[in-house]
């Protein structure tokens, strides 16, 4: 009988509203992805084109999703002619 | 200014064609000049719910082809003059629209009609690319039941990303229409309440409305709801969602269920 469900809290709107809210946060983290990454790359090769001359191929973004951490990983690959170390990388957990 | 309208929801059977139809009789009956399209070409219905689909002769296919003038396409509606249809096409398959085409009837349609209102077809192919693709403004349609959400999530995204507007930098409106809504589940705790789907999906709400026996009985007859059953509930809340596409500020109001004592303590619903 409805009230005996109700009384025990056999509800299964709240299930339904949680099950939803984990979902669609991964789903859009998901598509957002490439527009998110293109966005990045942009704006990242825009900010070092300012100080070095840098290839726009050897510019690698990552973005990548772990359990409950996600990482970002640039790598940016300096010309020789800089005399830098060749390659650097940053981590930021996002 | 015309405005182009889409009604779309990802999940099929949820309400598009019924609110389409409901919607654009609303914004008829209050004096706005209204085309209602067609979009599910192969799968065409709007032309039933209308009541219309023994007056359909050519069709948008037709005109995109360039064997019918637009003109010649247009079914203007019996009990309203300024309400009209352009029906899809039942025999050919989606690819016949061409974005060409599609374009150039819109602009046309543009010209003729203060509304333009595309029922989208189910899923998330060209079909429904196509009947989003020139919208200014998005009616969402969602039931409280979690495909649907996850549905009317995903179309959303597509809003924002995949029509013109949003592809030159604007915002597209996008409103929610909360369909099917059974307050007694509700309030019971076994469906979505109105709040839960707002939380979720975050973009305002056009309307709630009732899961209701009138909606059934005005797609039967081939007529909207707000013209069949003026007076009931479900019209009532398509001619406020109508109001507020047209810039009122009307309120909106959550149905509540209408029980006795004993109804309350005994009822279980057969459906």
């Amino acid at each position: 009988m409805n009230l005996l469900a109700w009384f025990r809290g056999e509800r299964s709107a709240p299930v339904a509203r949680e099950r939803l809210q984990v979902l669609l946060a991964h789903e859009r983290m998901a598509s957002g992805h490439s527009e998110l990454l293109n966005v990045l790359r942009e704006e990242i090769l825009a900010v070092i084109a300012k100080h070095i001359k840098v290839d726009r191929e050897k510019v690698n973004i990552k973005l990548e999703r772990g359990g409950d951490v996600a990482t970002l990983e640039i790598d940016v690959e300096m010309p020789d002619a800089l005399a830098v170390t060749a390659g650097r990388r940053g981590k930021a957990a996002a | 200014m015309s405005k182009v309208l889409v009604v779309t929801s990802g999940k099929g059977g949820v309400g598009k064609t019924t609110s389409t139809a409901a919607l654009g009789a609303a914004l008829a009956q209050a004096g706005e000049n209204v085309v209602v399209v067609d979009f599910d070409v192969g799968l065409r219905n709007l032309d039933l719910v209308m009541g219309a689909e023994r007056r359909v002769v050519f069709d948008m296919i037709n005109v995109i082809q360039g064997d019918a003038k637009l003109a010649q396409a247009l079914i203007r509606d019996k009990r309203i003059d300024n309400l009209s249809l352009l029906p899809a096409s039942q025999t050919r398959d989606k690819d016949a629209l061409t974005p060409e085409g599609v374009a150039k009837i819109v602009d046309q349609l543009r010209e003729k009609f203060d509304w333009v209102i595309c029922d989208s077809p189910a899923g998330i192919e060209t079909g429904a690319i196509m009947a989003m693709r020139h919208a200014d403004m998005a009616v969402v349609v969602t039931n409280p039941e979690v495909s649907s959400v996850r549905d009317s999530d995903r179309i959303i995204g597509m809003l924002d990303s995949k029509t013109l507007k949003a592809e030159n930098g604007g915002r597209i409106d996008k409103h929610l229409l909360l369909t099917r809504y059974d307050p007694g589940r509700a309030a019971r705790g076994e469906m979505l309440k109105v709040e839960d789907v707002l939380d979720i999906l975050s973009i305002p709400l056009l309307g709630i409305v009732p899961e209701s026996v009138d909606v059934l009985n005005a797609s039967n007859v081939g007529s909207p709801v707000t013209l069949n059953s003026p007076s009931s509930g479900a019209a009532k809340a398509y001619f406020d969602a109508a109001r507020r596409l047209r810039g009122e500020d009307v309120e909106v109001i959550v149905p509540i269920e209408r029980k006795g004592l004993m109804g309350r303590l005994f009822g279980r619903r057969v459906a």
